[in-house]
């Protein structure tokens, strides 16, 4: 118990919530600096994913590449640009960006590939041009998969930028490492708590506009949850149990 | 290279250390997640609260959850066991959905001919729905293994021993090879676990060696991505 109550001293100390050490600086540099890699990762990642959506080229080396990445450790992408880049900044920045490209990436074309080809296939019959369907019929209902991709990569930034704390003397990660070098219990506790409902926070917000990007009058046949992943085969089974269903063709 | 070669015993060494962190999580994450999974896949009910907590659970970054832990479970910070919970924690998270998604992915006809021919709801469980759910099952606990062995790397820096220390050790001492030692160790430590558990599946599910759906299971899987 007495953990706990050193956590909330430490937690409710006004000291800690000044100066540039203090938390509100803390929180604000974990989260621009949050914000700033998700930028310049979508800006790489969200043409690439839309190009492998929308033409379907290039999707098996997409693959290959986010499942290689999986299985990369991230302190040891951090760590080894460190040593590269020198101690600071740039290390972790670099890192993460890599981080957080793939899980964007595959948000992007799992968000095209979950659509209805029928729909692709009507909007081209009815005369839209390949850049109004990627515009108008592809990127309103890849949305919701693409945000989910977002927001696993939120995720793996907020967490990795705290490990960068081991490299860098930034964000909230810091109260973690000087908590444990120090063995000060409330600053390492309370700077986990800090981390912790910082991140629970951005699935939440995100988790919300999962939900509000859905375009209305999409209600049925678009997954919901990027976890879920590509539903594209499943209404194709169920029309083949139909008997004497002449539509019935493989994509 | 030449601290690669000089240095073999030092590597073999944390990589069994690396061992014994993650593959009792794995082991761990699937049976425990597959009660909790049966139970979001059965009832509605349960399903909306047991998916959001793994939701959360799966949310909450690696690093704080190695130090909060200690203090709620009771173990030492830098104990391989304060490790392998925290591990199992995370591979649940991820496992729960994917046994609710695979025992869902059973087409119901088959379930109501087994109820139909005189099978048990126990024994419908046992052989008819786990066995036909097994493809989506395996896929998912090959993307366990895999972000288990990458995660584990991290307790290094809270001096939890692993192929993680060579990370720690290699950029406080300056030395480039160490690190890349420990990446490679750990990438090719994750394919071994990996192959061993395509392995495992073909000897268990002999019917699914020529079939497509592990691979459309494992791409569905990939998209979830994993957190630190």
């Amino acid at each position: 118990m007495s953990f706990f109550i050193e956590t909330l001293a430490w937690l409710l100390d006004p000291a800690n919530w000044i100066g540039a050490g203090g938390i509100p600086t803390r929180l604000a540099q974990h989260l621009l600096f949050t914000l700033v890699t998700l930028i310049v990762a979508a800006v790489i990642a969200v043409p690439i994913g839309f190009v492998i959506g929308h033409t379907g080229r290039g999707r098996g080396l997409a693959v290959a590449i986010s499942g290689a990445f999986r299985a990369i450790p991230t302190l040891g992408l951090l760590t080894l640009v460190a040593l590269w880049v020198g101690i600071g900044l740039s290390a972790p920045f670099v890192a993460l960006i890599v981080l957080a490209i793939p899980p964007i990436l595959a948000g992007a074309y799992t968000g095209f590939e979950a659509i209805d080809r029928k729909i692709i296939d009507a909007a081209r019959a009815v005369g839209m041009s390949e850049a109004q369907i990627l515009l108008k019929v592809e990127l309103p209902l890849g949305l919701p998969l693409l945000i989910g991709g977002l927001r696993s990569a939120t995720l793996q930034v907020v967490a990795t930028a705290t490990l960068a704390a081991y490299i860098a003397n930034f964000g909230l990660g810091r109260y973690l490492f000087e908590g444990l070098r120090i063995r000060d219990y409330g600053e390492m506790l309370g700077g986990s708590v800090l981390v912790i409902l910082l991140a629970i926070v951005l699935e939440g917000v995100f988790a919300l506009i999962q939900k509000l990007v859905v375009p209305r009058g999409v209600t049925e046949g678009l997954p919901t949850d990027i976890r879920d992943g590509s539903s594209r085969s499943r209404p194709v089974m169920e029309t083949t149990i139909e008997k004497g269903n002449s539509n019935v063709h493989s994509t | 290279m030449t601290w690669i070669w000089s240095n073999m015993d030092l590597i073999w060494d944390r990589t069994l250390d690396h061992l014994v962190l993650s593959v009792p999580s794995i082991i761990l994450s699937f049976v425990i997640a597959l009660p909790f999974g049966w139970l979001a896949h059965r009832y509605r009910a349960s399903r909306a609260v047991i998916l959001t907590t793994v939701g959360l659970l799966y949310a909450i970054p690696s690093l704080p959850l190695f130090i909060v832990l200690p203090f709620i479970v009771g173990t030492s910070i830098r104990s391989p066991l304060n490790l392998i919970i925290a591990l199992t924690l995370y591979g649940v998270a991820l496992m729960v959905r994917v046994v609710a998604d695979g025992l869902g992915s059973v087409d119901r006809d088959v379930q109501q001919s087994a109820t139909g021919v005189g099978f048990s709801g126990w024994t419908v469980f046992w052989q008819v729905e786990l066995p036909l759910a097994g493809p989506v099952l395996l896929a998912g606990l090959r993307v366990v293994a895999v972000s288990t062995v990458s995660l584990a790397t991290v307790g290094a820096v809270i001096g939890a021993q692993s192929l993680g220390s060579l990370f720690t050790d290699g950029i406080q001492r300056g030395i480039q090879e160490e690190i890349i030692a420990g990446i490679v160790a750990t990438v090719l430590l994750a394919l071994v676990l990996d192959a061993a558990l395509v392995l495992f599946g073909r000897l268990l599910m002999p019917w699914t060696r020529r079939s497509a759906i592990g691979v459309a299971a494992r791409n569905s899987a990939v998209v979830a991505g994993v957190t630190t």
